[in-house]
């Protein structure tokens, strides 16, 4: 598998239980560093949850525990001495319906970045011309910086929302099926986007588009009800899966 | 196919124009007693309705004159019971829809105790107010203190004593305003490395304040018109001066309004003031609903 690359988050024999139900079966996987690495899966097979263990985002709901082990850069992300919020400045998310904050242009950009500390306003100026420029924005909005960010386009709002999460300079980006609401344009100017950003991060996507998955990642990973069916190089699980549940989907013959 | 309705008996149909008929005169009865009060109202009171009424003191014995100190101590009332209520409701809702695990035992126990306290009689609020605020509260400061201003109906205990009442008001519309702000929202701010107070102070308050104001203001039609809570605690039926400070006696319109109609020397005479002053207890309830639909729907139009 990724042996290529330098590892960052490793999983072992990691499971994940909702309330009710368990939702990961013993996942184990090494995603390298500043690669692009997909998981597809049909809806419910549990690559959201997964995503979404790496930055704790499930601890919001109740009643979730996991075992196993979940690592980034060697350190467990669930061991005790974690601190979440640290943890979520390191893995920057986007979301599927990534709604920006009713407020400017600017105040999204700089919310993270003005949470914990205070930060002079020529470094803020700059830091938001950085990340705009890094989501391929700041062309189109340079001169309304101070108006709402909702008058913005969906397309412009998901580039708005990742240069949100670029801004606080995470090491790892998550993307929770980024534009599964999006239009073709938009999509593919995204896509370009994960493309450049993969030089500096460290990029999970979750998609429910196969194409979308060949065309951006350089390792996918299959799930299917809780289980990681099958990880490789993108090209490899698309042209030659291992398993005979990959090919079936791939092929579209059920999901 | 056959689409013609012949098949239908005569008999179901009959039930049908019936039902509708039964259901359009409940609609129109109801329409009808709102009119009809409002125009009595009006007809009687309308004329007594002036600006010297609103801003003079009733003079022999409530008789004549106007409901300047009603009117105010209605106001102040109102203010000081937002001012205690509105901040304790907003924070339970707050617990409840931001901390409380959904299913504990605490959590129902405070959803419990808001559904109970919405159904109590207001008068049990009053009673209350006596031997919580007055009695407990009231005394205690004064043996505290060493004053005596505390221990003896007020403003401030009135107030109090609305406040609570008003409570389960102001809980549940906020927290449905606390509920409608997108989870999407809140995980997106989390996500940037936000904690949860900083997501509930930066993003879903700002967001909810809207509802949060709505429901201050439904609380506040709620107490402005509520009489019987306050009977034992403070309001007195004529008073020379304003209140000066919270711990003195106020005049409420509602209670003014009984006090006209039962305890006056000559209850006809005050007729018209008795209207009169229920258009204007009606007329500020009525203002503070508008003012809370208005800001609803644009809350919605967001």
């Amino acid at each position: 598998m990724a042996k290529d690359f330098p590892v960052k988050i490793e999983a072992h024999g990691f499971n994940f239980h909702y309330a009710t139900k368990q939702a990961l079966f013993d996942i184990t996987l090494t995603i390298p560093e500043r690669r692009v690495t997909a998981f597809i899966g049909p809806s419910g097979c549990g690559k959201s949850t997964f995503l979404r263990s790496m930055n704790r985002m499930n601890d919001l709901i109740d009643g979730t525990y996991v075992n196993g082990h979940l690592m980034i850069d060697g350190v467990d992300v669930y061991s005790k001495d974690v601190d979440v919020v640290t943890l979520r400045r390191r893995v920057g998310m986007v979301f599927q319906k990534s709604i920006p904050f009713p407020k400017s242009i600017y105040e999204n950009i700089t919310y993270g970045l003005t949470l914990n500390e205070k930060v002079s306003k020529s470094a803020l100026d700059e830091i938001v011309e950085t990340s705009l420029r890094k989501s391929a924005l700041w062309d189109e909005v340079k001169d309304r910086l101070h108006h709402s960010a909702q008058g913005l386009s969906g397309g412009q709002q998901q580039r708005l929302c990742i240069a949100r999460a670029v801004a606080i300079n995470p090491e790892i980006l998550l993307m929770d099926e980024p534009c599964s609401a999006l239009d073709p344009i938009s999509t593919g100017k995204v896509e370009e986007l994960i493309n450049e950003l993969k030089d500096t991060y460290t990029i999970v996507l979750v998609t429910h588009n196969m194409q979308q998955a060949g065309r951006v990642s350089d390792y996918t990973g299959f799930f299917l009800l809780g289980s990681l069916i099958e990880f490789d190089r993108t090209r490899t699980l698309f042209t030659s899966p291992s398993q005979k549940e990959t090919e079936d989907y791939i092929t579209g013959r059920f999901g | 196919m056959e689409l013609s309705s012949t098949h239908i008996s005569a008999y179901k149909r009959l039930v049908g124009f019936f039902a509708v008929f039964v259901a359009l005169t409940a609609a129109v009865a109801v329409l009808g007693v709102v009119l009809g009060m409002l125009g009595s109202f009006i007809a009687n009171g309308g004329t007594t309705l002036s600006w010297q009424f609103l801003t003079e003191f009733p003079r022999n014995s409530n008789t004549e004159g106007g409901i300047w100190p009603a009117l105010a101590g209605t106001t102040f009332l109102v203010l000081l019971m937002t001012i205690l209520g509105v901040p304790v409701g907003t924070a339970t809702a707050v617990y409840l829809t931001e901390f409380a695990k959904q299913d504990s035992w605490f959590a129902r126990s405070v959803r419990f105790a808001v559904n109970t306290l919405a159904g109590v009689p207001s008068i049990v609020f009053g009673l209350f107010g006596v031997g919580f605020f007055i009695q407990f509260m009231g005394d205690g400061i004064d043996s505290w203190l060493g004053t005596s201003s505390f221990g003896d109906g007020s403003l401030l205990w009135s107030s109090a004593t609305l406040a609570v009442l008003t409570l389960p008001v102001v809980i549940v519309s906020v927290e449905e305003a606390l509920r409608a702000v997108p989870r999407d929202l809140r995980e997106a701010s989390l996500a940037l490395g936000a904690t949860r107070w900083q997501t509930i102070t930066k993003v879903v308050i700002p967001n909810a304040v809207t509802g949060i104001l709505t429901g201050s203001i439904l609380a506040v039609g709620r107490g402005a018109g509520e009489v019987a809570a306050i009977l034992f605690v403070g309001v007195t039926y004529s008073s020379e001066v304003l209140p000066s400070n919270v711990t003195e006696k106020f005049m409420h319109l509602g209670y003014h309004l009984f006090v006209l109609s039962t305890q006056s020397p000559d209850v006809d005479k005050t007729l018209p003031l008795q209207y009169a002053t229920t258009l204007v207890l009606l007329g500020l309830t009525f203002l503070l609903n508008l003012s809370a639909i208005l800001i609803r729907s644009r809350l919605r139009k967001r």
